[in-house]
């Protein structure tokens, strides 16, 4: 069954080339761009349910031999990526499809979006460190398009500083790559994590090693390189925001994870105490700066960079709770992040701004919407028994295990300003009294923007009410990570 | 641009172009060479007779929108990387078939080099896809 780690891929190939080729018809364009991803959804289901029990497939594409050749592995790691790529996938198109203009639409949206979630899911899959650079490129020159499409003055501001910060992170990890092949002469993953132990510990390596680590943090919008991001996801359009702000940022975060628990693993006394107190940063300035404003977007933006903190907490404490509890924390944050970005979205084509000072009387108005926000905003606030409670009492609870109490008590302190921060939208947007008339005609939501939306909230209180399975696959994902010699006789077949 | 030598120049230069692209993306699979060179040269022949005769007319002399070659050039590609799935290798695996030719050579034609077509039809595609709007925007 290994040519299914390919599927996703060729789906997400073949459906952007049909929505190019039907670039002139826009109704078309939608339907082949939401079928695409409905057979993405599915083959990713078919991939989770072929590695749900542990299983790691292996694909050596055009049949070269690993190392020699490009691999293509899933372990459960992978697998759970790519499908919640693909949810992310499917719900932002079923929005766009309500809410991107003619325009945009022209000049090929739908395609660029499938490229783009064709570039995520093979950052997810490939086995290969400098095949990892390639989908790193294919996704961002998408995103780049994506991001300064249509836009105005401030969105082009926006996609700039991205395109900018992007590509000095880019430059550091093909400089990175360059000095792992100079030392070791191969760039399969697999075969790297056996040289790389194998290697001198004189310093060399962990220098690489900060190389990646700065290099993943920029695009994983870590400490202190995160300011691109509330600078520039604000400025797009509501789907737009929830695929980069649901999606992009874990793809550096799972480049991370994946590079130090395989390859990076020889000094993690340096390596990941260093990640341990940036995580530490990254959640506290993140939900500072989240607290100190009052714009529906950037909050949630700020956000981002904070919870980013808790993921990469989980790999800094290097235990395998802690790694499952970034895997669930991960699958967490994807869904309940881009929901709330759909949510503001509606928020501002109901109240005609962003703008928390003339906003209000949601709740009244709209009451269903203000349960679909409720549900989100409260699992990110990490209220039991919704997904943000499980996701951050495992990851409190590995601190504990590994006796860092100041650790605890900073992800504790975080959680509760975070909860500050979704009650301070849901007061102000939904229950306070409405202000004198929207400062500008409301656009109205619809039915595309509603089922997303609610999908998402039910996937919420499902991964919450029903936690158990879900826990268990993300223990068995981090078990796999932390035993890299699974995903090693995976790939290059028994040691002989 | 509106020189009397470029333009009477521009067809013979431009078929070089051509050919010489052709036999860039031929010789490519073992020899310097291949689909992007190959693509980049082609287009520069698009080029050069939108700077003699202008845009319009170099869209004409393409006859399918440069877009269209994008979609075209990324399909050959799929399908040559999805032949090897058929006949139950891993994506992108090669094949080849021998031809008998009237000459006393052999050819033996493969998936690569249809892999390289592709790519070759994307380059001429996007090269266009860019050169042609910023050239008519003057």
């Amino acid at each position: 069954m290994s040519g299914l780690v390919a599927l996703p891929l060729v789906v997400m190939l073949a459906s952007s080339i049909v929505a190019l080729a039907c670039l002139r018809y826009r109704r078309i364009q939608e339907a082949i761009a939401l079928t695409g991803m409905v057979a993405l959804v599915v083959a990713a289901g078919w991939l989770l349910a072929e590695t749900w029990d542990g299983q790691i497939l292996v694909l050596q594409a055009a049949n070269w031999p690993a190392p020699f050749g490009i691999t293509l592995v899933a372990d459960l790691f992978a697998s759970i990526m790519v499908m919640l790529a693909a949810i992310v996938g499917l719900t932002a198109t079923m929005y766009s499809v309500g809410t991107i203009d003619a325009d945009r639409e022209r000049y090929g949206y739908y395609p660029l979006m499938n490229i783009l979630v064709l570039g995520v899911c093979g950052a997810f899959l490939t086995g290969d460190l400098f095949n990892l650079y390639v989908w790193f490129e294919v996704l961002l020159v998408a995103s780049f398009v994506i991001m300064a499409l249509g836009g105005g003055r401030p969105q082009m501001e926006g996609a700039l500083k991205y395109v900018a910060l992007n590509l000095v992170s880019s430059v550091l990890f093909l400089s990175g790559v360059g000095l792992l092949y100079a030392a070791t002469g191969t760039l399969n993953m697999a075969d790297l994590s056996l040289r790389v132990a194998e290697a001198e510990a004189d310093g060399y390596m962990t220098a690489v090693a900060m190389l990646f680590l700065t290099a993943f943090g920029i695009k994983a919008a870590m400490f202190p390189l995160f300011f691109w991001l509330p600078a520039s996801y604000h400025t797009a359009p509501a789907p737009v925001a929830a695929l980069f702000a649901g999606l992009l940022t874990k793809v550096g975060v799972y480049a991370l994870i994946r590079v130090f628990t395989l390859i990076f693993t020889t000094d993690v006394g340096y390596t990941h105490t260093i990640i341990l107190w940036l995580s530490v940063a990254t959640m506290v300035t993140g939900v500072l700066g989240a607290v100190s404003h009052n714009d529906v977007k950037r909050i949630l933006s700020f956000h981002i960079i904070s919870q980013i903190g808790y993921m990469t907490l989980g790999l800094a404490l290097f235990t395998p709770l802690a790694l499952a509890g970034s895997i669930f924390y991960i699958g967490h944050h994807i869904i309940v992040k881009t929901n709330l970005f759909f949510v503001a979205g509606v928020i501002r084509r109901l109240g005609g701004t962003y703008e928390l000072a003339h906003l209000g009387g949601l709740a009244r108005s709209r009451p269903a919407l203000a349960v679909l926000f409720f549900i989100p905003a409260f699992s990110l606030g990490g209220i039991p028994p919704l997904s943000g409670f499980f996701a951050k009492f495992v990851l409190v609870r590995a601190a504990a295990d590994e006796r860092e109490f100041v650790v605890l008590a900073f992800a504790l302190g975080v959680g509760l300003l975070t909860l500050l921060s979704m009650t301070k939208i849901f007061v102000e947007a939904f229950l306070k009294p409405a202000p004198d008339g929207p400062p500008e005609p409301a656009a109205g939501a619809g039915f595309w923007h509603y089922t997303p939306i609610a999908g998402l909230a039910a996937l919420t209180l499902v991964l919450g009410f029903a936690a158990e399975p879900f826990l268990s696959a993300a223990t068995e994902a981090a078990d796999q990570l932390m035993e890299p010699g699974r995903y090693i006789t995976a790939v290059l077949g028994e040691p002989q | 641009m509106n020189s009397l030598v470029l333009r009477n120049m521009m067809r013979f230069l431009a078929s070089l172009l051509l050919v010489a692209s052709v036999f860039l993306l031929w010789r490519g699979h073992n020899e310097p060479g291949g689909g992007f060179a190959g693509g980049l040269m082609a287009a520069s022949a698009f080029v050069l007779h939108a700077l003699a005769l202008g845009p319009a007319g170099a869209r004409r002399a393409l006859r399918v929108p440069p877009l269209f070659l994008i979609a075209t050039g990324l399909g050959t590609a799929l399908l040559a990387a999805l032949i090897g799935v058929i006949a139950g290798d891993p994506i992108l695996t090669g094949h080849w078939v021998t031809l008998d030719t009237p000459g006393a050579e052999r050819l033996k034609v493969g998936t690569p080099l249809l892999f390289d077509t592709g790519v070759y039809l994307v380059v001429v595609g996007v090269v266009l896809n860019i050169i042609l709007p910023l050239m008519e925007d003057e």
